[in-house]
């Protein structure tokens, strides 16, 4: 256990992947959506449903979402989840499939996700209570959240709005190369920097969409794996970390749980961030990979600002990052922490098209939940 | 001592007559909010209501931008002197004017038909 840090390293693996309907998916409901993407996955995987004998889903407004699922699906699952840990529930639920995996307990984990707030007038994550410690100050929920975790990183370190806008403009770059991404007009610095104002120092060019989407995954063990259709994806490490609910609880602003996460996973992987050759870091706003690129080990304490400048992160730069487009440009529908992983797969498998990046061994996804509450990294590699 | 078992409704009762109150624990020395029934991270149960100071310092800040710049106001986190962090707003100041480390105090308005703990310059 030492050894492996609690994580059964490469012992399972992703062996389907799909989205379905990015963008505007009208005229259905949330759980059709989650179904066309397993189903989608499965295909990839060269399984069938009465495979899946586990399912873990977050719906966007069904608190009942995993027995939902179980029912829509007509399957009687030995495990099924619907977990509250927000756009992070996803890489969580690779870390518990892949230890149920192991365990024995089940032998195929269907991850899935579908909503449509653009098309839909259902209330998306509306599952929340409001504060009574923070409402009566009226936070647009939850963006001024990020933006008061910014505005401090802004004092503390000097992180600039053009440093924020370069998040912005490198997620629209590469939602450029990617005939998924629901939004890829040409975005500049300029552009983001004289955009409206919605809580300082975020405009709305500095917030993700709130667009249609669905994905899933499948996890099978890594023995099982082999004999499915297309190269497997071993999961090395996923670890977990939450730190608070509400932004006033937060530890310490400019310290997220992904520097408890990050170096978990690390350990139980062996790896660290000099090996990964994709980052997958969720990016609801335009500080948040900021926060997680200084928190995962990729540049010291308060240097993210400058580490995103110039380009580095855009395609061509050094540094693959949200290479799918992001929750800014590509997809963000309430929760997007199962589209990092789903990138993930197809970067490691060489099926990214013109967005590819080159000889993608190693891969890091880490999911976001809450405000700044909750954070999961997941380790994949090439099979 | 009597154990706080409702602690939000205790502390809005104060906030009502007037007074902004915390929690102390006296078995750690440490200072508690929001109102609970025990301190986190040390499990401490023995917390009783103390007066807290007022003073505090802006620790975080964010204007929230409607489209009459009249309606745009904003929100801060302001730690406070004993302790603990709390979501609140400043008031009397322009809403460009406040700046993170701005000392300030607390104040004790009406908002609709509620008391609502505010800050100010100090």
């Amino acid at each position: 256990m030492t050894m492996s840090h609690g994580f059964p390293r490469g012992r399972a693996a992703i062996v389907g992947a799909s989205t379905f309907g990015i963008g505007k998916c009208p005229g259905v409901s949330a759980v059709d959506m989650a179904a066309k993407a397993s189903l989608l996955a499965l295909a990839d995987a060269g399984l069938s449903l009465s495979d899946v004998d586990a399912i873990y889903t977050t719906a966007p407004y069904e608190a009942l979402g995993g027995m939902e699922l179980a029912e829509y699906l007509g399957l009687t699952p030995k495990v099924t989840d619907c977990n509250r840990t927000g756009g992070s529930a996803f890489e969580v639920y690779v870390q518990q499939a892949a230890l149920a995996l192991d365990a024995g307990l089940i032998d195929c984990a269907l991850i899935a996700y579908g909503s449509n707030p653009a098309s839909s007038q259902a209330p998306s994550v509306g599952m929340s209570r409001s504060s009574g410690w923070e409402a009566p100050y009226k936070p647009m929920t939850p963006i001024s959240f990020y933006a008061l975790a910014a505005s401090r990183h802004m004092h503390d370190y000097g992180t600039t709005r053009e440093q924020l806008a370069e998040v912005a403009v490198a997620a629209r770059q590469w939602a450029q190369l990617n005939p998924e991404a629901a939004v890829r007009d040409p975005l500049t610095v300029a552009d983001v920097l004289g955009s409206r104002m919605v809580s300082d120092p975020l405009t709305v060019r500095d917030c993700c969409l709130f667009n249609d989407g669905a994905a899933a995954v499948v996890m099978v063990r890594a023995d099982r794996a082999r004999d499915c259709a297309k190269r497997p994806v071993p999961v090395l490490g996923a670890a977990h970390a939450v730190t608070h609910r509400e932004i006033s609880s937060m530890p310490d602003l400019t310290v997220t749980g992904a520097a408890i996460s990050g170096p978990q996973a690390y350990a139980q992987a062996g790896v660290g961030p000099a090996d990964m050759d994709l980052v997958m870091l969720y990016d609801a706003f335009t500080i948040t990979p900021i926060l997680f690129l200084e928190d995962l080990g990729f540049c010291p304490k308060g240097e993210g600002g400058r580490f995103v400048s110039g380009g580095r992160i855009a395609p061509g730069g050094d540094f693959a990052l949200n290479t799918n487009g992001g929750g800014l440009s590509c997809v963000h529908p309430g929760m997007y922490g199962l589209f990092l992983l789903v990138e993930a797969v197809r970067q490691l498998r060489g099926e990214a098209g013109e967005r590819q990046v080159k000889d993608v061994e190693l891969a890091l996804a880490h999911g976001n939940g809450g405000f700044l509450s909750s954070e999961a990294t997941v380790i994949l590699a090439r099979g | 001592m009597t154990p706080i078992l409702h602690p939000e409704a205790e502390w809005r009762a104060h906030l009502a007559e007037g007074r902004f109150m915390i929690q102390r624990s006296p078995s750690t020395g440490g200072h508690v909010f929001y109102p609970r029934i025990m301190e986190p991270g040390t499990g401490a149960d023995d917390l009783e209501w103390v007066e807290a100071s007022g003073q505090g310092v802006v620790h975080a800040v964010t204007v929230v931008r409607k489209k009459d710049p009249a309606d745009s106001y904003n929100i801060v986190l302001v730690d406070l002197a004993e302790g603990p962090r709390l979501m609140s707003r400043v008031d009397g100041v322009g809403v460009d004017d406040v700046i993170i480390g701005m000392p300030v105090r607390a104040s004790i308005i009406s908002q609709g038909d509620a008391p609502l703990l505010v800050f100010v310059p100090a």
